[in-house]
């Protein structure tokens, strides 16, 4: 079952990332994102992590991607009409990420014991290992991290301003 | 194979159930709203207007479904499938009664039991919003563009105070689970005040049961937070261009809504299946003494003068031994573990949804800065204190 | 049907999680580069942070550890305060300029 799973999922998360980057219109890859995260909301669920796979899909599918719709709905923005001017630079970059892809993929498969499988329901975090460890070992961090979300918000309310 | 059994009875089960409840709650809806304004409301199909719903469902069905030209015919159709499938999946997290035995069966109503039942409620209500916005802006139509751009804004600004207002509760039963929660609220302060989590001891949490009703009429986009669909600005808002069964969607959606949203409310404020006072003072009969009432009010009414339809001179009497024969159901022994449960359950649930189409019959609408100015600067801080009022009270007298 | 059993019994290997990982980085990769929507190149960024949270959560399973879930939730947290200043500075790139191709703000000056 587990099997079954991850290569559903999997095949989801890839056919919607090729969409994203394939599609012209902004929404249509938008919405090819937010399949890219549900599909990996469950396999974060086979990975144990309940907490996260909830987070995944309130913070980012139902609070970061409805800002991108709202921005693409907001500037009604059209489809991409002429291919990109700087050929070059695809030309070049392309053959080396997809280099960058067989290398990494190879050491993963290489490097990574044989002996390690993920069996659902070998390890979980749920709220409350997370909240634990989140608030012992990890709070200063967490504390700056809201200090930074402030200035995320400050930043947003100052460029949101009509004058600049 | 058993399991498998029953889940899918139970899935199906659950399913026709609700999509009945959504049907009828429109009735409800329209009859309460006519009431309140001194009208009959639906009269004319069956007795009372009771298969309006099935003749509504009938005219959706046959009539054309129309994508508009200029519209981008995939999202379109894809907003009101998304729309329907997060509102409707929503209830599965739901614990109706709690355990019991029948049959040699044990089990419960209420399809599954999840560690972070809280959270995966959040998430679908999260998701919920792309179903308006898509349609809206899928619609090529200023008014649906209105409509859905209201709506993503408004649904964005309002889930902040609803997951603080259900934060605060949790802090009190120690768990997401919603079995659990409901669970922990059992007993009785004094013997008679219910342990809900609105009276639970060291923080009653009143404010916070209000904060998430107003923060719900805000995501369920109902009136006086109806910003998305309001008539007399946006012609019909984000489904102006949609017909059919589409718009049935949509409207399903609204009310499968409503429905779950209210059965958190009392999973997480109300206590769930727990009655409201103690049995040894006779909480178990109150659902029979109810439908008997109930009967005996129709049987007398059928005994005076024919008023109103000529039908109900035969309907009142059938209904009025209906409901009294079904009345001692209630006392079977085998049955009531089960019934008794249930019956509080869907007594608080269906409460709040009255109370929903209460308040839509009585306020005005708001204006739309009224409503961010009122969810920013009034209940988002509100309900920020009452969690840190919460938490205090938690840790200083745990 | 003893295969079809065998099947649905069997474990994923972790490498199968950090491969789809590089997989979906590299796409994101690509479309950073091949995409002119600054929207959409915004959603690239957002589409490797995604591939490398989930290498993090497969180490975490590996290790039996919570800390990678912790590293995953900085990133969602950063990764919403991007969106907010990016989109806020997105929407005064084109109340200025009125575009949104990315080769056509390149001036630092109007």
């Amino acid at each position: 079952m587990d099997v079954v799973l991850f290569l559903v999922f999997a095949a989801i998360a890839v056919g919607c990332a090729l969409n994203l980057v394939l599609q012209t219109h902004p929404i249509s890859s938008a919405l090819s994102l937010i399949g890219v995260m549900g599909s990996l909301a469950v396999l974060y669920l086979l990975l144990g992590g309940e907490f996260l796979a909830a987070v995944q899909l309130i913070v980012y599918a139902g609070a970061i991607m409805v800002l991108f719709v709202f921005v693409i709905m907001l500037l009604n923005a059209g489809s991409e009409k002429r291919p990109s001017k700087k050929v070059l630079r695809t030309a070049v970059a392309l053959p080396l990420l997809f280099t960058l892809a067989g290398v990494a993929a190879y050491i993963m498969a290489t490097q990574v014991p044989r002996t390690e499988a993920v069996r659902f329901g070998g390890f979980t975090a749920g709220p409350y290992e997370v909240g634990r460890a989140l608030f012992t070992t990890w709070l200063l961090p967490f504390e700056v991290t809201s200090i930074l979300i402030l200035i995320a918000i400050l930043g947003a309310v100052v460029l949101a301003r009509k004058e600049i | 194979m058993n399991f498998y059994l029953l889940t899918l009875l139970k899935m199906a089960l659950t399913a026709f159930v609700l999509l009945t409840c959504c049907a009828y709650a429109v009735w409800v809806e329209r009859k309460v709203l006519a009431h309140i304004q001194l009208r009959p409301g639906p009269y004319r199909v069956g007795p009372h207007g009771l298969l309006q719903p099935l003749a509504d469902l009938i005219k959706l069905l046959t009539k054309e479904g129309i994508v508009p030209s200029y519209a981008n015919p995939f999202f379109y159709l894809l907003a009101p499938w998304l729309a329907v499938t997060l509102a409707l999946s929503a209830i599965v997290v739901i614990p109706f009664t709690p355990e019991f035995e029948l049959f040699g069966v044990r089990t419960a109503i209420g399809l599954t039991d999840l560690n972070i039942g809280i959270l995966f409620l959040l998430a679908l209500s999260s998701l919920g919003v792309y179903g308006i916005a898509i349609g809206g802006w899928a619609s090529n139509n200023k008014y649906s563009l209105m409509g859905s751009l209201r709506s993503s804004a408004q649904m964005v600004s309002y889930e902040l105070p609803l997951a603080m207002a259900i934060a605060s509760p949790l802090l009190l039963v120690n768990t997401l689970n919603l079995r659990q929660i409901v669970e922990q609220q059992g007993g009785f302060y004094f013997g008679f005040l219910p342990k809900w989590t609105i009276f639970a001891m060291p923080a009653p949490q009143i404010l916070a049961f209000l904060i998430f009703l107003i923060a719900a009429f805000a995501e369920t986009n109902r009136v006086p937070f109806d910003l998305p669909e309001a008539e007399s600005e946006l012609v019909a808002g984000f489904h102006t261009e949609y017909s059919s069964m589409m718009f049935a969607s949509f409207f399903m959606a609204e009310y499968a809504n409503i429905i779950t949203i209210c059965c958190v409310a009392t999973v997480l404020f109300l206590g769930g299946w727990h009655p409201l006072w103690p049995a040894q003072y006779g909480s178990d009969f109150v659902p029979t003494v109810l439908l008997a009432a109930a009967g005996l009010i129709l049987l007398y009414h059928a005994a005076q003068a024919a008023r109103g339809r000529r039908w109900d001179r035969f309907t009142f009497p059938v209904f009025g031994v209906l409901l009294l024969a079904l009345s001692p159901v209630f006392l079977v022994p085998m049955l009531k573990p089960v019934l008794i449960p249930f019956f509080w359950f869907v007594a608080k649930a269906g409460f709040l949804v009255f109370v929903f189409i209460w308040i839509r019959g009585t306020l005005p609408r708001f204006r739309y800065d009224q409503l961010m100015r009122f969810a920013w600067t009034f209940m988002f801080p509100l309900a920020l204190a009452n969690l840190l009022a919460t938490g205090l009270i938690v840790a200083l007298a745990g | 049907m003893a295969d079809l059993t065998q099947v649905l019994a069997a474990e994923v290997p972790l490498s199968w999680y950090l491969i789809l990982s590089v997989i979906l980085f590299v796409i994101g990769a690509a479309g950073f580069l091949i995409r002119r929507n600054i929207i959409t190149v915004f959603m690239c960024i957002e589409l490797m942070l995604n591939a490398v949270n989930l290498s993090f959560i497969a180490f975490s399973h590996m290790l039996k550890n919570v800390d990678g879930h912790i590293y995953s939730f900085f990133v969602m947290v950063v990764a919403a305060a991007e969106a907010a200043v990016g989109l806020a500075i997105i929407l005064t790139v084109f109340k200025n300029r009125a575009t949104l191709e990315i080769d056509e703000v390149s001036s630092l000056k109007l």
